[in-house]
Protein backbone atom coordinates (compact mmCIF):
# COMPACT_ATOMS: atom_id res chain seq x y z
CA UNK A 1 0.00 0.00 0.00
CA UNK A 2 1.82 3.27 -1.54
CA UNK A 3 -0.38 5.79 -0.25
CA UNK A 4 -0.01 8.91 2.02
CA UNK A 5 -0.91 7.93 6.00
CA UNK A 6 -2.16 10.76 6.70
CA UNK A 7 -3.75 13.02 4.07
CA UNK A 8 -5.12 16.29 5.68
CA UNK A 9 -7.67 18.23 3.19
CA UNK A 10 -7.13 22.18 3.53
CA UNK A 11 -10.00 24.40 4.47
CA UNK A 12 -9.38 26.37 1.11
CA UNK A 13 -9.48 22.81 -1.03
CA UNK A 14 -12.58 21.81 0.47
CA UNK A 15 -14.16 25.54 -0.11
CA UNK A 16 -13.34 25.30 -3.42
CA UNK A 17 -14.91 22.37 -3.74
CA UNK A 18 -18.33 23.60 -2.13
CA UNK A 19 -18.02 26.47 -4.69
CA UNK A 20 -17.60 23.60 -7.95
CA UNK A 21 -20.87 21.85 -5.97
CA UNK A 22 -22.73 25.20 -5.81
CA UNK A 23 -21.93 25.93 -9.38
CA UNK A 24 -22.73 22.96 -10.81
CA UNK A 25 -26.55 22.83 -8.68
CA UNK A 26 -26.95 26.52 -10.19
CA UNK A 27 -26.13 25.14 -13.38
CA UNK A 28 -29.26 22.00 -13.18
CA UNK A 29 -31.60 24.50 -11.87
CA UNK A 30 -30.58 26.78 -14.68
CA UNK A 31 -31.11 23.69 -17.33
CA UNK A 32 -34.83 22.22 -16.25
CA UNK A 33 -35.99 25.89 -16.98
CA UNK A 34 -35.71 24.76 -20.82
CA UNK A 35 -38.12 22.37 -21.24
CA UNK A 36 -35.88 19.76 -22.98
CA UNK A 37 -38.39 17.00 -22.54
CA UNK A 38 -37.00 13.73 -21.30
CA UNK A 39 -32.72 15.19 -22.62
CA UNK A 40 -33.99 16.76 -18.87
CA UNK A 41 -33.72 14.15 -17.65
CA UNK A 42 -30.67 12.88 -18.66
CA UNK A 43 -28.89 16.02 -17.78
CA UNK A 44 -29.91 16.44 -14.25
CA UNK A 45 -28.65 12.72 -13.90
CA UNK A 46 -25.70 13.38 -15.49
CA UNK A 47 -24.83 16.60 -13.41
CA UNK A 48 -25.94 14.42 -10.08
CA UNK A 49 -23.49 12.40 -11.28
CA UNK A 50 -20.39 14.58 -11.45
CA UNK A 51 -21.89 16.29 -8.15
CA UNK A 52 -21.55 12.45 -6.45
CA UNK A 53 -18.05 11.87 -7.92
CA UNK A 54 -16.91 15.04 -6.62
CA UNK A 55 -18.19 14.39 -2.72
CA UNK A 56 -16.83 10.58 -2.86
CA UNK A 57 -13.45 12.16 -4.26
CA UNK A 58 -12.82 14.99 -2.31
CA UNK A 59 -15.25 15.32 0.87
CA UNK A 60 -15.57 11.85 1.49
CA UNK A 61 -11.68 11.58 0.77
CA UNK A 62 -11.52 8.66 -1.63
CA UNK A 63 -8.85 10.33 -3.44
CA UNK A 64 -6.47 9.71 -0.61
CA UNK A 65 -7.84 6.08 0.42
CA UNK A 66 -5.85 2.56 0.17
CA UNK A 67 -6.61 0.85 -4.05
CA UNK A 68 -8.99 -1.50 -2.41
CA UNK A 69 -11.31 1.06 -1.04
CA UNK A 70 -11.00 3.08 -4.34
CA UNK A 71 -11.82 -0.66 -6.10
CA UNK A 72 -14.81 -1.77 -3.66
CA UNK A 73 -16.24 1.95 -4.23
CA UNK A 74 -16.01 1.70 -7.51
CA UNK A 75 -17.22 -1.72 -8.12
CA UNK A 76 -20.46 -1.19 -6.12
CA UNK A 77 -21.54 2.22 -7.91
CA UNK A 78 -20.22 0.12 -10.93
CA UNK A 79 -22.76 -2.46 -10.12
CA UNK A 80 -25.35 -0.44 -9.38
CA UNK A 81 -25.48 1.25 -12.55
CA UNK A 82 -25.52 -1.95 -14.27
CA UNK A 83 -29.11 -2.85 -12.22
CA UNK A 84 -30.21 0.08 -13.45
CA UNK A 85 -29.01 -0.37 -17.39
CA UNK A 86 -30.55 -4.29 -17.30
CA UNK A 87 -33.90 -3.41 -15.58
CA UNK A 88 -34.43 -0.13 -18.21
CA UNK A 89 -33.33 -2.81 -20.87
CA UNK A 90 -35.65 -5.25 -19.50
CA UNK A 91 -38.41 -2.82 -19.40
CA UNK A 92 -38.30 -1.20 -22.52
CA UNK A 93 -37.93 -4.23 -24.46
CA UNK A 94 -40.02 -7.02 -23.30
CA UNK B 1 3.26 -2.11 3.72
CA UNK B 2 4.55 1.48 4.96
CA UNK B 3 5.20 1.24 8.74
CA UNK B 4 2.88 3.17 10.83
CA UNK B 5 4.30 4.89 14.09
CA UNK B 6 1.38 2.87 16.16
CA UNK B 7 1.03 -0.31 14.37
CA UNK B 8 -2.56 -0.95 16.02
CA UNK B 9 -4.16 2.43 16.06
CA UNK B 10 -3.26 2.05 12.07
CA UNK B 11 -4.96 -1.36 11.55
CA UNK B 12 -8.00 0.39 13.54
CA UNK B 13 -8.42 3.59 11.49
CA UNK B 14 -7.95 1.28 8.32
CA UNK B 15 -10.20 -1.53 8.67
CA UNK B 16 -12.78 0.52 10.72
CA UNK B 17 -13.08 3.11 7.59
CA UNK B 18 -13.76 0.19 5.69
CA UNK B 19 -16.36 -1.25 7.75
CA UNK B 20 -17.97 1.92 7.39
CA UNK B 21 -17.58 1.83 3.67
CA UNK B 22 -19.34 -1.38 3.51
CA UNK B 23 -22.32 -0.24 5.37
CA UNK B 24 -22.21 2.66 3.36
CA UNK B 25 -22.49 0.70 0.67
CA UNK B 26 -25.98 -1.21 1.94
CA UNK B 27 -27.16 2.34 2.53
CA UNK B 28 -26.67 3.00 -1.63
CA UNK B 29 -28.61 0.06 -2.27
CA UNK B 30 -31.44 0.64 0.13
CA UNK B 31 -31.98 4.12 -1.81
CA UNK B 32 -30.77 2.81 -5.04
CA UNK B 33 -34.04 0.12 -4.68
CA UNK B 34 -36.19 3.09 -4.32
CA UNK B 35 -34.66 5.08 -7.02
CA UNK B 36 -34.90 2.21 -9.69
CA UNK B 37 -38.74 2.17 -8.67
CA UNK B 38 -39.16 5.45 -9.16
CA UNK B 39 -37.29 5.52 -12.51
CA UNK B 40 -39.35 3.00 -13.62
CA UNK B 41 -42.93 4.06 -12.78
CA UNK B 42 -41.96 7.84 -13.82
CA UNK B 43 -41.52 6.00 -17.42
CA UNK B 44 -44.54 3.98 -17.25
CA UNK B 45 -46.87 7.04 -15.81
CA UNK B 46 -44.80 10.31 -17.01
CA UNK B 47 -48.13 12.81 -17.49
CA UNK B 48 -49.00 11.76 -13.86
CA UNK B 49 -44.96 11.99 -12.43
CA UNK B 50 -44.99 15.15 -14.16
CA UNK B 51 -48.18 16.83 -12.55
CA UNK B 52 -47.12 15.18 -9.15
CA UNK B 53 -43.30 17.10 -9.21
CA UNK B 54 -45.22 20.14 -9.99
CA UNK B 55 -46.61 20.61 -6.98
CA UNK B 56 -43.49 20.23 -4.87
CA UNK B 57 -41.72 23.35 -4.17
CA UNK B 58 -38.40 23.54 -5.74
CA UNK B 59 -37.27 26.26 -4.04
CA UNK B 60 -37.19 24.52 -0.81
CA UNK B 61 -35.47 21.83 -2.48
CA UNK B 62 -32.80 24.27 -3.88
CA UNK B 63 -32.05 25.54 -0.20
CA UNK B 64 -32.11 22.41 0.98
CA UNK B 65 -29.68 21.41 -0.87
CA UNK B 66 -27.35 24.10 -0.60
CA UNK B 67 -28.04 23.54 3.11
CA UNK B 68 -26.86 20.28 2.98
CA UNK B 69 -23.69 20.62 0.34
CA UNK B 70 -22.60 23.64 2.80
CA UNK B 71 -22.86 21.13 6.16
CA UNK B 72 -21.01 18.28 3.87
CA UNK B 73 -17.85 20.45 3.76
CA UNK B 74 -18.08 22.14 7.76
CA UNK B 75 -18.15 18.43 8.40
CA UNK B 76 -15.27 17.86 6.45
CA UNK B 77 -13.40 21.31 7.51
CA UNK B 78 -14.42 19.85 11.27
CA UNK B 79 -12.44 16.79 10.59
CA UNK B 80 -8.92 18.96 9.21
CA UNK B 81 -9.63 21.26 12.17
CA UNK B 82 -9.22 17.67 14.62
CA UNK B 83 -6.63 16.30 12.57
CA UNK B 84 -4.62 19.88 12.87
CA UNK B 85 -5.11 19.62 16.67
CA UNK B 86 -7.47 22.77 16.73
CA UNK B 87 -10.16 21.82 19.03
CA UNK B 88 -11.97 24.90 18.96
CA UNK B 89 -12.30 25.34 15.44
CA UNK B 90 -13.36 21.55 15.47
CA UNK B 91 -16.22 22.03 17.87
CA UNK B 92 -17.54 24.88 16.16
CA UNK B 93 -17.73 23.59 12.53
CA UNK B 94 -19.66 19.97 13.85
CA UNK B 95 -21.72 22.08 15.95
CA UNK B 96 -22.23 24.51 12.66
CA UNK B 97 -23.08 21.57 10.64
CA UNK B 98 -25.64 20.09 13.16
CA UNK B 99 -27.29 24.03 12.88
CA UNK B 100 -27.45 23.03 9.46
CA UNK B 101 -28.51 20.11 9.62
CA UNK B 102 -31.57 21.33 11.63
CA UNK B 103 -32.08 24.10 9.57
CA UNK B 104 -33.01 21.53 6.69
CA UNK B 105 -35.75 19.26 8.91
CA UNK B 106 -37.32 22.90 9.63
CA UNK B 107 -37.33 23.34 5.60
CA UNK B 108 -38.33 19.31 5.18
CA UNK B 109 -41.29 20.45 8.28
CA UNK B 110 -42.45 23.07 6.46
CA UNK B 111 -42.61 21.49 2.98
CA UNK B 112 -44.44 18.72 4.51
CA UNK B 113 -46.91 20.84 6.17
CA UNK B 114 -47.67 22.63 3.73
CA UNK B 115 -48.33 19.75 1.73
CA UNK B 116 -50.67 18.19 4.55
CA UNK B 117 -52.82 21.67 4.35
CA UNK B 118 -53.95 20.37 0.78
CA UNK B 119 -54.60 17.21 2.41
CA UNK B 120 -51.97 15.25 0.50
CA UNK B 121 -50.05 12.79 3.08
CA UNK B 122 -49.93 8.70 2.83
CA UNK B 123 -53.57 7.39 3.43
CA UNK B 124 -55.60 10.66 2.90
CA UNK B 125 -58.48 10.73 1.06
CA UNK B 126 -57.56 13.36 -1.31
CA UNK B 127 -54.14 11.33 -2.57
CA UNK B 128 -56.23 7.66 -2.83
CA UNK B 129 -58.58 9.42 -5.09
CA UNK B 130 -55.91 10.91 -7.10
CA UNK B 131 -54.62 9.33 -10.62
CA UNK B 132 -52.89 6.00 -10.24
CA UNK B 133 -49.56 7.50 -11.26
CA UNK B 134 -49.88 10.43 -9.14
CA UNK B 135 -50.91 8.87 -6.22
CA UNK B 136 -47.02 6.86 -6.78
CA UNK B 137 -45.21 10.00 -6.98
CA UNK B 138 -46.52 11.28 -3.37
CA UNK B 139 -46.01 7.72 -2.16
CA UNK B 140 -42.43 7.69 -3.46
CA UNK B 141 -42.16 11.73 -2.59
CA UNK B 142 -42.99 10.33 1.05
CA UNK B 143 -40.79 6.86 1.22
CA UNK B 144 -37.83 8.61 -0.01
CA UNK B 145 -37.47 12.10 1.46
CA UNK B 146 -39.27 10.30 5.03
CA UNK B 147 -36.09 8.08 4.92
CA UNK B 148 -34.06 10.62 3.64
CA UNK B 149 -35.09 12.85 7.01
CA UNK B 150 -34.78 9.91 9.22
CA UNK B 151 -30.67 9.38 8.36
CA UNK B 152 -30.46 13.33 8.38
CA UNK B 153 -31.49 12.89 12.22
CA UNK B 154 -29.58 9.95 12.90
CA UNK B 155 -26.86 11.66 11.59
CA UNK B 156 -27.58 15.04 13.96
CA UNK B 157 -27.48 12.36 16.58
CA UNK B 158 -23.76 11.43 15.43
CA UNK B 159 -22.58 14.68 15.55
CA UNK B 160 -23.96 15.48 18.49
CA UNK B 161 -22.15 12.60 19.95
CA UNK B 162 -18.80 13.87 18.41
CA UNK B 163 -19.31 17.10 20.08
CA UNK B 164 -18.89 15.40 23.44
CA UNK B 165 -16.39 13.23 22.08
CA UNK B 166 -13.69 15.96 21.09
CA UNK B 167 -14.92 17.90 24.48
CA UNK B 168 -13.93 15.08 26.28
CA UNK B 169 -10.50 14.31 24.46
CA UNK B 170 -11.70 11.06 23.33
CA UNK B 171 -11.67 12.47 19.42
CA UNK B 172 -8.46 14.18 19.04
CA UNK B 173 -5.88 14.39 16.57
CA UNK B 174 -4.12 10.93 17.31
CA UNK B 175 -7.43 9.16 17.16
CA UNK B 176 -10.37 10.22 15.01
CA UNK B 177 -12.12 7.55 13.35
CA UNK B 178 -15.27 8.33 15.26
CA UNK B 179 -15.63 11.63 13.69
CA UNK B 180 -13.96 10.38 10.21
CA UNK B 181 -16.50 7.67 10.42
CA UNK B 182 -19.58 9.90 10.76
CA UNK B 183 -18.56 12.21 8.54
CA UNK B 184 -18.91 9.75 6.00
CA UNK B 185 -22.41 9.27 7.11
CA UNK B 186 -23.24 12.92 6.75
CA UNK B 187 -21.32 12.56 3.37
CA UNK B 188 -23.41 10.15 2.19
CA UNK B 189 -27.03 11.57 3.38
CA UNK B 190 -25.72 14.70 1.21
CA UNK B 191 -25.17 11.97 -1.68
CA UNK B 192 -28.81 10.92 -1.65
CA UNK B 193 -29.91 14.14 -1.38
CA UNK B 194 -28.23 15.46 -4.62
CA UNK B 195 -30.10 12.32 -6.69
CA UNK B 196 -33.74 13.02 -4.70
CA UNK B 197 -33.39 16.74 -5.50
CA UNK B 198 -33.39 16.27 -9.11
CA UNK B 199 -35.51 13.45 -9.30
CA UNK B 200 -38.11 14.90 -6.63
CA UNK B 201 -38.33 18.56 -7.74
CA UNK B 202 -36.50 19.58 -11.14
CA UNK B 203 -37.36 17.03 -13.71
CA UNK B 204 -41.05 18.53 -14.27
Amino acid sequence: MKHEEKHISSYSSLAIILVVLLSLTAVSVWVTGFHFGSLAVVIALVIASIKVRTVITYFMHLKFESRIMKLMVTGVFGLYALVIIITFVDYYFR
Amino acid sequence: MSVPTNHEEHIDSETGKLGMWIFLFTELWLFGGLFLVYAIFRAKYSADFHTGAAELNAFIGTVNTVVLLVSSMTVAMALTAVQKGDRRLALFLVFLTLVLAAVFMVNKYFEWAHKFEYNLFPGSEVLKNLPRGELLFFGLYYMMTGLHALHVIIGMILLSVNIVKIRSGAVNSERYLMLENSALYWHLVDLIWIFLFPLLYLIT
